[in-house]
Parts: structure tokens; C-alpha cells; sequence
């Protein structure tokens, strides 16, 4: 281990992470600094494009690929929840803490972060035997914008990427959820929202058991 | 009757027909095959007449005397290449008018349009046609390069946007 050299300085010559000249990384930003910065629509389009492309090789169903754009999404609902927190005002920069609340924390600043616009819909889901089940809408997916799914995989909705980053903020902020992406928007000449997707939040049974407890209290 | 845009055609590098559809009512339709034949016939003809084109290359030998007349007197200038000959860009008949634009890439897109449209008018169109394939179909992880394209949202927006143009007209 002792040829180890701490990589002050001679970091020229070394393999692996690249540290700009002035020694500032990433890291040393503050946090606040990029919130109403935007991207290039063009390159995330071709970075997403990629990542699908990623997903779907060696897949032995469309749920498979679902599931591992749902996996590549998680870690950043997770990070993205600390980091929202972080920008609010000092006194409101607890978590969510009530079923609602989170979704509307999802709806309105989650949206509003990765997209610049709020989802277009959040309803609880109208089947009494499903209590456990909400839905956020949106009705044109950003990350679907350029993509037409080929007909022999009609049921695939890349926006289950989305839905990863959605279970990852329910996840990080303790309510453990499963969080699909669904297309409803007809086909037709002339329809609106082509593109109409809706992500199915469905809680685990002890976010519902534990809601319970506090609505008595 | 019909009026602006008639067809559009796009052919990749290899001569391929990739794309086509026409947005007139009343045109008379090829079978796929003749389309086929078409694509290949066009991409033929179209390699001729970049080889045929003078103009290009006259330029090319001025410029090269030009580099010698100014390399003799010591000027360091960097050769320029010239801009190789595009070939075919427009063809005129008695009923239609038939644009060509030929990506860096090799792909050809054919624009059929009445006679009454201007140059300007249709390369605004042609630009416009290149903007939504580069977006709807380039971006799609679905669309594997040089093959049919097949994309739900390239034939929506398409459509809607020539439909408008043809209208507005």
C-alpha cells in the first residue's frame, strides 16, 4: 500500500477520476447554484436513447426492460429528494410526511425540477377496493417525446424510467412504494395527448396501516 | 386539385427506399415495388450528375492556380478542398416539381411538389421535413439506421405540419 502517493499534485499520469487544474470539483459547488439552470433537450434525447438502447439488450420480456429502466431511475429519486429538500425554505425542509403531501411534493417541485412544469393530473384511484393505488399524470412524458415504440412491443412505456425516479423519492422518504408508468392515450387521428402516460403509485400495506393510525390520531 | 406538396421520398446511402408518402388526394399510386425501383433508379442518376456538375470543378481549378501563383510568392495558404459537386438538386416537369437534398450523411430526401412553388418555398419545407426526421426518427432507440423508417410520431408530426402548409396555401 505504501506506493500509494495521496494525489495531490501528480495526478497527470494517473488513471480514473480527472480533477480539473484549479482542484475544483463538482463537489466543491455550492448546491443552490445550478437550480434554474437548464439542459439541451437534443442531448438528453440522444443520452436516453442510448440508456434504452442499454436497457433493452439480452431482455427476455418487455417487463424486463421496464424493470431495468425502473432500476436506472431509483438511485436518482433518492438523491433528487435530499437535494430538493436541501433548496426549500429553511422552515418547510422536513420530508413529506403524509401520503398526500408526498404526492404533492412529487407533482409539483419533482416535476418542476426534472421537467419546468408541474404533472398535469394526481388522483387517488376510484376503485374502493384499491386504496393503496394513486395516480400522477402527465400527458407528454418528456423522456417520450421522440420515441415511437414499434408495434410488436405495444405495451412498453419508456417512461417507466420516470416511474424509477418516483419509487426512488418514495422510497427515500419512507414510504416504500411500486410505481409503474402505463400509456392511456388513444392512438387516433387527431387525439390530443397521444402521449398521455400515467404512473400507478401503489403503497406498500404498511404505508397504508401506518396512514391509518395517523388519520385516527 | 392538388396543390404544395405532393410525396415525399427519403433514400438512404445505399440506395435504398426508406421512406414514402404522398399527402395529395387523386395521385395515382405506385406498388411498393415500383417505389423500390424509383429509389434505386434516382440514387443512380443522381451519382452521375455529381459527377457530371463543371461548375464545382472549375472552381477547384482556379483556386489550385490561384495557390500556386500565391505559393510562389512565399504565402503560406492553407489549400482549401473544394466543395465536392451536390449533383442533382432539382428537376422540373409539365406537373410537378421534384426537390432533392442530399444529407453529409448520403441520405436523399425527394420532395415532390406542384410547379407553382418556388425554390424558396420548398427548401423552407425540405428544412422543416429534415428538422422533424433528425428529432422523430434520429432520437427514436427504436429506429435502426439505413433500415424502413417506421415511427408513429415522425408520421404524425409530419402529417399534421405538411397538412397545415398544404392548407395555408
Amino acid at each position: 500500500m505504501s506506493n500509494i502517493q495521496p494525489s495531490k499534485g501528480g495526478t497527470k499520469d494517473q488513471p480514473g477520476l480527472r480533477y480539473p487544474t484549479n482542484g475544483k470539483t463538482i463537489y466543491h459547488r455550492p448546491l443552490n447554484r445550478a437550480k434554474t439552470a437548464e439542459l439541451s433537450g437534443a442531448s438528453f434525447a440522444y443520452l436516453f436513447s442510448e440508456m434504452v438502447g442499454y436497457a433493452s439488450k439480452k431482455i427476455e420480456s418487455i417487463q424486463d426492460l421496464e424493470k431495468r429502466l425502473n432500476v436506472q431511475g431509483h438511485p436518482i429519486g433518492l438523491k433528487l429528494l435530499d437535494l430538493l429538500l436541501y433548496r426549500e425554505p429553511a422552515r418547510t425542509q422536513t420530508r413529506p410526511l403524509n401520503i398526500i403531501t408526498l404526492l404533492h411534493f412529487i407533482k409539483i417541485n419533482v416535476w418542476q425540477h426534472l421537467f419546468g412544469q408541474a404533472a398535469d393530473g394526481l388522483e387517488k384511484s376510484s376503485d374502493p377496493s384499491k386504496p393503496d393505488e394513486y395516480m400522477i399524470i402527465d400527458n407528454e412524458p418528456l423522456v417520450n417525446r421522440y420515441i415511437s415504440v414499434p408495434k410488436d412491443m405495444s405495451q412498453l412505456n419508456c417512461a417507466a424510467y420516470v416511474a424509477g425516479i418516483i419509487e426512488g423519492v418514495c422510497d427515500g422518504s419512507a414510504f416504500p412504494a411500486r410505481v409503474t408508468a402505463h400509456s392511456v392515450g388513444r392512438q387516433e387521428e387527431g387525439e390530443m395527448w397521444p402521449g398521455r402516460t400515467v404512473f400507478l403509485v401503489k403503497f406498500a400495506p404498511e404505508v397504508m396501516e401506518r396512514e391509518g393510525y395517523l388519520g385516527k390520531g | 386539385m392538388n396543390r404544395g406538396i405532393l410525396a415525399l421520398i427519403v433514400i438512404n446511402k445505399a440506395g435504398g427506399l426508406i421512406y414514402n408518402r404522398t399527402f395529395g388526394d387523386g395521385l395515382n399510386q405506385l406498388n411498393t415495388n415500383d417505389y423500390l425501383v424509383l429509389a434505386g433508379t434516382f440514387h443512380g442518376v443522381h451519382a452521375i450528375t455529381a459527377r457530371l456538375s463543371p461548375v464545382k470543378a472549375v472552381q477547384a481549378q482556379q483556386n489550385q492556380q490561384h495557390q500556386h501563383t500565391s505559393s510562389s510568392t512565399g504565402g503560406g495558404v492553407v489549400p482549401s478542398r473544394p466543395e465536392p459537386p451536390s449533383g442533382l438538386e432539382v428537376l422540373e416537369s409539365e406537373n410537378f416539381r421534384l426537390q432533392c437534398f442530399n444529407t453529409m450523411t448520403g441520405t436523399k430526401f425527394l420532395l415532390f411538389t406542384d410547379t407553382l412553388q418556388t425554390n424558396a418555398n420548398a427548401d423552407v419545407a425540405m428544412r422543416k421535413v429534415y428538422d422533424l426526421y433528425s428529432d422523430y426518427v434520429m432520437k427514436n432507440p427504436f429506429y435502426q439506421l439505413e433500415m424502413p423508417i417506421r415511427c408513429e410520431t415522425f408520421d404524425r408530426k409530419l402529417n399534421s405540419y405538411i397538412r397545415e402548409l398544404n392548407s395555408s396555401r
